[in-house]
């Protein structure tokens, strides 16, 4: 939130700055340390203290490792539901993917902007990262299915009993929607966090405008409205932090499963 | 939009950093302590199950030797009965060996005694002969002095006695 002149700039909260200098290249690129990355080691370090909780290996869990275990088998049961027992190897890359997620979503909503020269940053509101992750899964789901099936990959875009003559209209038809995937996987959770965090920054704008306007009516009748409504679409986000990261773990089982089972 | 607008800058940094932090958290969490979750979660179901079954086992345990329990009652009970039973016609057989015993003794008895009876009444009867005969004498003798033979008057004292 970058209120400058008065004005709060939806956009600033997406802007990515380098915190130690521009310095740090690697083999000519800038790889430097930005708030981006600093939120990223910060997911990590905060999914690392919550699976230690998970360490304990008790007979009788208590609450953290219950709901360590939860989380875990949440997603090995969501895996076996999907791609069956084969599954089992690509629990750990699903649930990385789904806790990374899920935590940097929900980092992204902490009100750390309350502190002075703090501000919160959603590393999955960025295209480059949802866009990564996509690529990941699209690319593990082309290498094992190429690895398991060979060409015969390719029958994934011929599906059962389509009559010949719709052969010509059915494959690219299948051929799109499968090329599609690695897009609408990144895009659908870039766009749901940035809209998320643009509609909350636009709506916080509107409380603190409404309280800093000269006339007196409009601290009540506007900020006090928006101020209400704000709680409500932060609880949603809060929801949409958890689905999105479901959606995206589910899907890329999803496609995994095309890999391994074909059909 | 800085996402779009940045990306030319920042794109070799944001890929960097997300594959150290992505590929660390596969590595340390996926692989190294999601494993231990799962093997925390499965020996507990594995436990849990062999409970269930040692518990069934138990189960089947119990009920055998309940069944068991209730043939040897059962047996026991019919043992029981035919013992009883036994020895009540064994006593049956015995009492009546003795009442039989008992009731050709008390036969013996009252023919013993009747046969007394009888002879007592026959002696008794014979006095009465005499003594009717010698009162009759006597009353004869008193009332009209005459003397009779003891053998008429015993013989008319019968012939009266005979008709009474």
């Amino acid at each position: 939130m970058a209120a400058e002149g008065g004005k709060i700039d939806p956009m600033h909260q997406f802007l990515v700055e380098p915190l130690f200098g521009n310095s740090l290249t690697l083999g000519g690129y800038n790889i430097a340390f930005t708030n981006s990355a600093l939120w990223m080691v910060l997911t990590l370090v905060a999914i690392w203290v919550f699976m230690l909780g998970g360490m304990k290996r008790e007979l009788v869990p208590g609450r953290w490792q219950a709901a360590v275990e939860g989380a875990s088998s949440f997603i090995s049961n969501m895996v076996h539901a999907n791609i069956g027992p084969e599954g089992k190897k690509f629990t750990p890359y699903i649930f990385s993917l789904f806790m990374f997620i899920l935590v940097a979503n929900v980092l992204g909503m902490m009100p750390v902007g309350i502190v002075p020269n703090v501000h919160p940053f959603t590393v999955t509101s960025h295209i480059t990262v949802t866009g990564v992750l996509a690529i990941v899964s699209f690319s593990m789901v082309l290498i094992v299915g190429f690895a398991r099936h060979g060409l015969h990959f390719f029958s994934l875009f011929v599906p059962h009993g389509t009559p010949a003559l719709m052969l010509p209209l059915i494959v690219p038809i299948e051929l799109i929607s499968f090329l599609i995937r690695p897009f609408s996987l990144g895009l659908r959770l870039f766009v749901a966090m940035t809209a998320g965090h643009i509609l909350m920054k636009v709506l916080a704008g509107f409380v603190i405008g409404g309280l800093n306007a000269e006339a007196a009516w409009v601290a009540p009748v506007v900020g006090l409205p928006v101020f209400v409504l704000m709680v409500g679409i932060s609880v949603l986000e809060l929801l949409v932090c958890a689905i999105q990261a479901y959606v995206f773990a589910l899907l890329t089982s999803l496609y995994l499963n095309d890999a391994v089972n074909l059909h | 939009m800085p996402q779009l607008d940045q990306i030319l800058g920042t794109y070799a940094s944001q890929i960097f950093w997300l594959l150290v932090v992505f590929g660390t958290i596969y590595l340390l969490i996926g692989k190294g302590m999601l494993p231990k979750v799962e093997q925390t979660i499965d020996a507990r179901d594995r436990r849990i199950a062999e409970d269930l079954a040692a518990a069934e086992l138990a189960r089947v345990a119990a009920a055998d030797s309940e069944h068991g329990w209730q043939d040897a009652l059962e047996a026991g009970r019919n043992e029981a009965v035919r013992t009883t039973q036994t020895a009540k016609d064994a006593a049956a057989k015995a009492s009546a060996i003795r009442l039989a015993d008992v009731d050709a003794a008390l036969h013996a008895k009252l023919a013993e005694g009747e046969a007394a009876v009888q002879k007592a009444l026959a002696s008794a009867q014979a006095d009465l002969e005499s003594v009717g005969a010698e009162l009759t004498g006597d009353l004869v003798a008193r009332l009209s002095g005459a003397t009779i033979t003891d053998a008429k008057i015993s013989k008319s004292v019968k012939a009266v006695m005979g008709n009474a």
